[in-house]
């Protein structure tokens, strides 16, 4: 398998103040990768830089073999719920469709190929009934399968999730990962800034254990142990009662 | 003789008409962007802050649309350079920037020309709209409607989620300035029929009341104009025959549509959620 995402050596900081620091590693296509830290961990910052959205202080990144500048238009990017305003006046569709964009030269309307790409992934996230629905009033579920959907249609390599299944029923979690699923066997990369920590093992092939410097990284099994998350999570006793219960 | 007939009859009240309407369309187009952004604020700045580039226009003798555009700009600049650079929050950031335009444009204004204009330019006098005025509005809105036509696509999705248009490349800042751009020009050409004061209600009243009609972004654009349209037609109707500022009458007959629309809207309004939360206590 060939080599997806690369980082080496990355830094951000915000204001002066450290969000992550050094952080190396190497991601072959056509993995599931959680990304999974405390809060303030830098999981979000750490998506953020590899989109290209804030600056770095140091370090490369290269997707694909390229730099974000030139790779940009094929990362898909399913922002948290919370960073969307749902009061938004615009359809189901048309938000899916917003997938197409960046494939559409600037002053460019989309096409009614566009609009069936759209529609097909609507289909594939089991929303193509309440395409005409103004966005606001799905349920959390159903708002998070939405902007999958738009993310397929976008048609992208890598696929870039923070936080998707926060506050969503359990059938639209299991669609979602059914269609992640089905994505990396087709060998696109797909990186999940996640929090719960019981599902990590069975979800994802390799994590990204993250509280501002890389904790630990490997295949899911071999770094979703005790001591390992105890480390990552120093003294955030609730997260370790959580695993204790599991294990 | 009924209004039809002056309207008729008299150049100036045609003049005032054309200039109402176009003001009224570009207006909603504007503002329905300005609301969604939830720029309010900044669209009652940028209004202010073409005052001193008025002046200067003036004081140099060329059209004041292109002072006022580049002090419009300028301050925006001004405002987006504060937020960005130091723990100032933006609209404290607004606050400080669009006073200071404001200020030195009444100062430049007094010192330059008589009360009598600046009054006109605060609070708008439709019904002296020169000739060259009532055309600079039509190209103004001309260029408004075919840059938003153009640019819709990239204008939406910036609006609606700035994140990604940014991380598929767009120049988020560049369509900011360009949104800013097409605002100053919406506010030179609302001089002339609301003034500087009351611009930012024919940009926002109109946007808001459509904004509680519909759920899709084209509609809500053309139901703003149509918002705009008739206040400013209605407004300017009564103005004339009541003999009122016409600037304030037509922001009045604006917020008499939002009030109403406030009220008895289908899917928003105060009215039927009422009523629908009484059905639901009454059902159980």
């Amino acid at each position: 398998m060939s080599e997806s995402i690369v980082v080496d050596q990355l830094s951000v900081s915000y204001h002066g103040e450290t969000a992550i620091r050094d952080i190396s590693f190497s991601i072959e296509s056509g993995n599931i990768v959680g990304v999974i830290g405390p809060n303030g961990a830098g999981k979000s910052t750490l998506l953020k830089s590899i989109l290209g959205l804030i600056p770095k202080d140091k370090g490369h990144i290269r997707v694909m073999g390229k730099s974000i500048h030139e790779i940009r238009k094929k990362i898909a990017y399913v922002p948290q719920r919370s960073d969307i305003d749902w009061d938004f006046p615009i359809s189901v569709l048309d938000a899916v469709l917003i997938g197409r964009y960046p494939a559409l030269k600037i002053a460019r309307k989309p096409k009614k190929a566009d609009k069936e790409i759209a529609v097909h992934a609507l289909g594939k996230v089991g929303m193509a009934d309440l395409k005409n629905r103004q966005i606001g009033e799905l349920s959390g579920g159903q708002q998070q399968r939405v902007f999958l959907a738009r993310a397929l249609a976008q048609q992208a390599e890598v696929f870039f999730l923070d936080e998707p299944f926060v506050g969503i029923d359990i059938g639209s979690e299991e669609t979602i990962m059914a269609i992640l699923k089905e994505l990396s066997a087709n060998g696109k990369t797909i990186l999940v800034v996640h929090h719960d920590l019981s599902k990590a093992k069975e979800y994802f092939q390799k994590v990204i254990l993250l509280n501002q410097a890389l904790m630990d990284f490997g295949e899911a099994e071999d770094v979703m142990q005790p001591e390992t998350i105890a480390k990552a999570y120093e003294g955030q006793l609730s997260f370790l009662k959580e695993l204790a219960v599991e294990s | 003789m009924n209004f039809l007939e002056a309207v008729m009859h008299y150049d100036f009240l045609q003049k005032a008409m054309v200039t109402s309407i176009v003001v009224g369309i570009i207006c909603g187009v504007i503002g329905s962007f300005i609301v969604l952004r939830g720029m309010a604020l900044m669209g009652d700045a940028i209004s202010h802050a073409v005052l001193p580039g008025v002046a200067i226009s003036y004081f140099l003798g060329i059209n004041f649309f292109f002072g006022a555009v580049t002090t419009g700009i300028l301050t925006a600049i001004g405002i987006g350079y504060i937020g960005q650079n130091s723990r100032i929050k933006n609209d404290s950031s607004i606050g400080i920037m669009f006073t200071t335009a404001f200020a030195l444009g009444i100062i430049l204004i007094t010192l330059l020309k008589s009360s009598t204009d600046l009054y006109h330019i605060l609070f708008g006098n439709v019904l002296a709209v020169r000739p060259s005025d009532m055309w600079m509005t039509m190209i103004i809105g001309v260029i408004v409607l075919v840059s938003v036509y153009v640019f819709y696509k990239e204008l939406l999705v910036t609006s609606f989620d700035p994140t990604m248009a940014k991380a598929y490349g767009l120049p988020n800042n560049v369509i900011h300035y360009f949104l800013m751009t097409l605002l100053t020009m919406v506010t030179v050409a609302s001089l002339q029929t609301v003034g500087i004061i009351l611009v930012v209600a024919m940009l926002i009243t109109p946007a808001a009341t459509a904004y509680l009609l519909t759920n899709r972004l084209s509609t809500m654009i053309f139901l703003a104009s149509g918002f705009g349209v008739i206040a400013s037609v209605v407004g300017l109707y009564i103005s004339y025959k009541a003999n009122l500022a016409s600037g304030a009458t037509i922001v009045l007959v604006a917020t008499l549509l939002f009030g109403i629309t406030f009220i008895v809207s289908p899917k928003h309004g105060v009215l039927w959620k009422a009523l629908r939360s009484r059905r639901k206590r009454l059902s159980y």
